[in-house]
């Protein structure tokens, strides 16, 4: 077995909610780590500590880099509390560090931690021996102040542990912690990292989608599954709703001028985001909109289309260049998805010009051609649901 | 009801295919090199396989090699044949599928030079066009013999006479695949050096192919292993693929001139769409030399993808322009190449022998409802600019 240390950040600014902040984070490790034969969680103070065979260590390690709330984790090895075998320990993850990666060898410094107050050496005489016996089993230098390798030692009540690897977590809050929302879901580029970002300030989504056929095939439709998949690997969505949009296309876009078309859409986007919201229980709404990027991101046109919603609409990517959202979208993996060249929703029922700053009083006149309301709830109704 | 016209895509296996395959796989499991009787067994069904093949091509079986596909049967002619070419110059139409054109593409790494020879507004190259382009030191052209995206038949047996004519030693290889079993082929008589089929063209199963090598032409292996396949496609073989391959062989020689019979439906289906679809007209004259299988039409000014999604909502399935293009970014080189852009849709119906009389009646008139459907959308957008 080995242990995987798991370290959160922002958490404990969280006072007397700290928690039910850290039962999401153990609920969402739990989660993540189920169906890993052997794995086992505990949350002693401080940590989140992941126990599974050394067979799964890798699988396991990939798994919780995709925790939001966590920031960094340690694979360690876990050992009793004594001094001898936490000195062995320390000699084998140090070498094994080395033979990962010889830059290493450079230097290297102790950071022990002695939580269990208990063990007849303090943290300091601890740093000291473990560094005493690395230093002459391996003959790298010791700098204690800027050191290449950094062994940490973690000796608690009970065991120690024993580590010389930091993997980055994504950070944030535990998803779940903020609530619930629905994320507008397309195969663009834009929307995903909208959901991840989302997902890392803690809210639990479900994700909206529109089908318009024949105008989009089922290469599109399963491109946006493959998206909201990929996103349900940060447990960052759960759930993804696919709604017909084709008729009420075509009856908007008959409805008023063409200039309207992207508002109208939009509009009647949100409407149905807010039906499904109170289905699913969420409290607000993602979309992956980006200020000033096309005709309906402009001000006006973003206000046009949240009044006809009654929920808060959340748009993380509101100040991103493009190439700060391609850049994310390209470490996530989103990218390689979103770039397939299916056509999307609505490219086909885009006017050459749409308006960039249409008149709210325009718009309205244009719906009061059709019972949108109805149109929405009707929209709603036949969403498919699929649970990823 | 599904009416299949993507047969240029890939065709639906035949049932005794389907059953030869099984068979094979059931009680021909043995290793075709094994010493026992059972490889024995293999061993020959293997070359009852090859004998079908060959026959279908009017060539020697030893002259066939069998492959994975069309593909690997194209590198084989092509990068084969390039490994042992002492020149560095080589011939292609632009219009050949990427299986050959970036073959070819990739040999300019090696310090070969390439040309490419563009087709006229008919979808053929010219045998002068390709006579042209050749130089002192070219060792390798290869041309298709039917275009995959247009059915354009190019001149392969006019440029094959014209390169013995003139006592070049050039190695022509022919990627036959759009052949699709329904043209007579007769390999002495087109002057080629190597040509290339595919299984799944031609109602046999997909990961199956064939390359004919001329008896004195030469083409160096891609990989060593086994020496499997005369020493040119080392691996143990795929006998129920390519006894599957060998009875599809034998289906299109049985079949009596299964070529008229289509032929004369895909002119039906696209005097049908002259009649029933305003505006449509063929990607290329009629009167072009053809495959009989291939039936393209261009929609000035609509885009093909949704087009291709009402049919198929009609139960119609079709190609935009090839099948292979709209995976990637960009217009098919080959539709861009006849000076078609990417503002109108290019439609690909291809049939195959199976394909009937309801069939193309239902294709025409799905066709017309699906570009009226579109149309109104695409046309209501351009109406509302101001």
């Amino acid at each position: 077995m080995i242990a995987i240390l798991c370290r959160y950040g922002e958490l404990f600014l969280k006072g007397g909610n700290r928690h039910i902040f850290l039962r999401t984070l153990v609920d969402n490790v739990r989660a993540l780590v189920r169906g890993l034969p052997g794995a086992k969680v505990s949350a002693p103070h401080g940590r989140v500590i992941v126990s599974v065979p050394d067979e799964a260590r890798v699988e396991a390690c990939s798994r919780l880099e995709r925790v939001f709330g966590l920031v960094s984790i340690s694979p360690a090895a876990s050992v009793p509390a004594d001094i001898e075998a936490i000195c062995a320990a320390a000699v084998v993850e140090a070498q094994a560090a080395v033979a990962r990666d010889p830059a290493l060898a450079r230097s290297f410094k102790i950071e022990a931690h002695r939580s269990d107050k208990l063990f007849p050496l303090q943290s300091h005489a601890i740093a000291c021996r473990a560094g005493d016996a690395v230093a002459l089993a391996t003959k790298i230098p010791v700098d204690v102040h800027q050191p290449a390798l950094r062994v940490g030692i973690e000796v608690a009540t009970g065991g120690a542990h024993v580590f010389a690897e930091r993997r980055p977590a994504p950070g944030g809050l535990p998803v779940g912690v903020s609530g619930r929302a629905l994320l507008l879901l397309s195969g663009g580029i834009d929307s995903p990292v909208a959901g991840w970002l989302a997902a890392k300030r803690g809210l639990d989504l479900e994700a909206l989608t529109f089908h318009s056929p024949p105008f989009t095939g089922e290469k599109s439709k399963d491109k946006v599954i493959s998206l909201a998949r990929h996103l349900a690997r940060w447990q960052a969505v759960s759930t993804l709703w696919v709604a017909p949009f084709t008729e009420a296309q075509k009856r908007l876009r008959e409805a008023g001028p063409a200039e309207l078309a992207v508002v109208l859409y939009r509009r009647m986007m949100v409407r149905v985001a807010d039906r499904l919201c109170q289905r699913a229980a969420c409290g607000a709404i993602v979309t992956g909109e980006n200020l000033g990027q096309v005709a309906s991101q402009t001000l006006t046109n973003m206000r046009n289309i949240e009044v006809a919603s009654g929920h808060l609409i959340l748009r993380p990517l509101l100040t991103y260049d493009k190439v700060e959202t391609t850049a994310l979208a390209r470490r996530l993996g989103t990218y390689e998805i979103s770039a397939l060249p299916y056509e999307d929703c609505c490219s086909l029922f885009v006017p050459a010009h749409p308006a960039t700053a249409a008149r709210l009083s325009d718009v309205e006149r244009a719906e009061a051609n059709l019972d949108v309301a109805k149109e929405a709830d009707q929209i709603a109704e036949q969403a498919e649901r699929i649970v990823l | 009801m599904t009416v299949y016209l993507d047969n240029a895509a890939s065709t639906p296996p035949a049932p005794q295919v389907v059953s030869a395959v099984s068979a094979a796989m059931t009680d021909l499991y043995a290793n075709p090199s094994s010493a026992h009787g059972l490889g024995a067994a293999a061993a020959r069904a293997l070359e009852q396989a090859r004998a079908e093949v060959a026959a279908l091509l009017r060539a020697q079986p030893s002259e066939i090699v069998f492959t994975s596909g069309g593909t690997e049967a194209n590198a084989l002619g092509v990068l084969g044949a390039a490994a042992l070419a002492r020149g560095r110059h080589i011939v292609v139409s632009a219009i050949e599928h990427p299986a050959v054109l970036r073959s070819a593409e990739g040999l300019l790494k090696q310090g070969w030079e390439l040309s490419k020879v563009g087709p006229g507004p008919d979808g053929c190259v010219s045998a002068e066009a390709v006579r042209a382009a050749l130089r002192p030191d070219t060792t390798l052209l290869a041309v298709m013999l039917v275009n995959n995206e247009l059915g354009t038949l190019q001149p392969v047996a006019e440029i094959g006479r014209s390169l013995r004519a003139a006592g070049r030693k050039i190695h022509l290889h022919v990627d036959a695949v759009q052949f699709a079993g329904l043209i007579p082929i007769d390999v002495t008589a087109l002057g080629a050096d190597s040509l290339a089929i595919s299984g799944h063209k031609l109602h046999g199963p997909k990961g199956t192919g064939a390359l004919w090598l001329r008896k004195a032409a030469r083409v160096a292996p891609l990989w060593d292993g086994g020496r499997q396949e005369g020493g040119l496609r080392s691996g143990t073989e795929n006998l129920p693929g390519w006894v599957g391959l060998g009875r599809a062989a034998a289906l299109c020689r049985e079949s009596l001139e299964p070529g008229r019979a289509v032929a004369a439906l895909r002119d039906r289906l696209e005097s049908l769409v002259g009649q029933a679809v305003p505006r449509s007209m063929p990607t290329v004259p009629v009167s072009t030399p053809r495959a009989p299988h291939i039936a393209s039409f261009r929609l000035p000014s609509l885009p093909a993808e949704p087009i291709l999604h009402a049919l198929e909502a009609r139960g119609v399935y079709v190609s935009a322009g090839s099948a292979c293009s709209t995976r990637e970014h960009g217009p098919s080189h080959v539709i861009t190449s006849i000076g078609i852009g990417e503002e109108d849709a290019v439609l690909r119906f291809s049939l195959s022998r199976l394909t009937t009389d309801s069939d193309v009646r239902v294709a025409a008139q799905a066709l017309a409802e699906a570009v009226e459907e579109i149309r109104l959308v695409v046309e209501g957008n351009r109406g509302g600019q101001r």
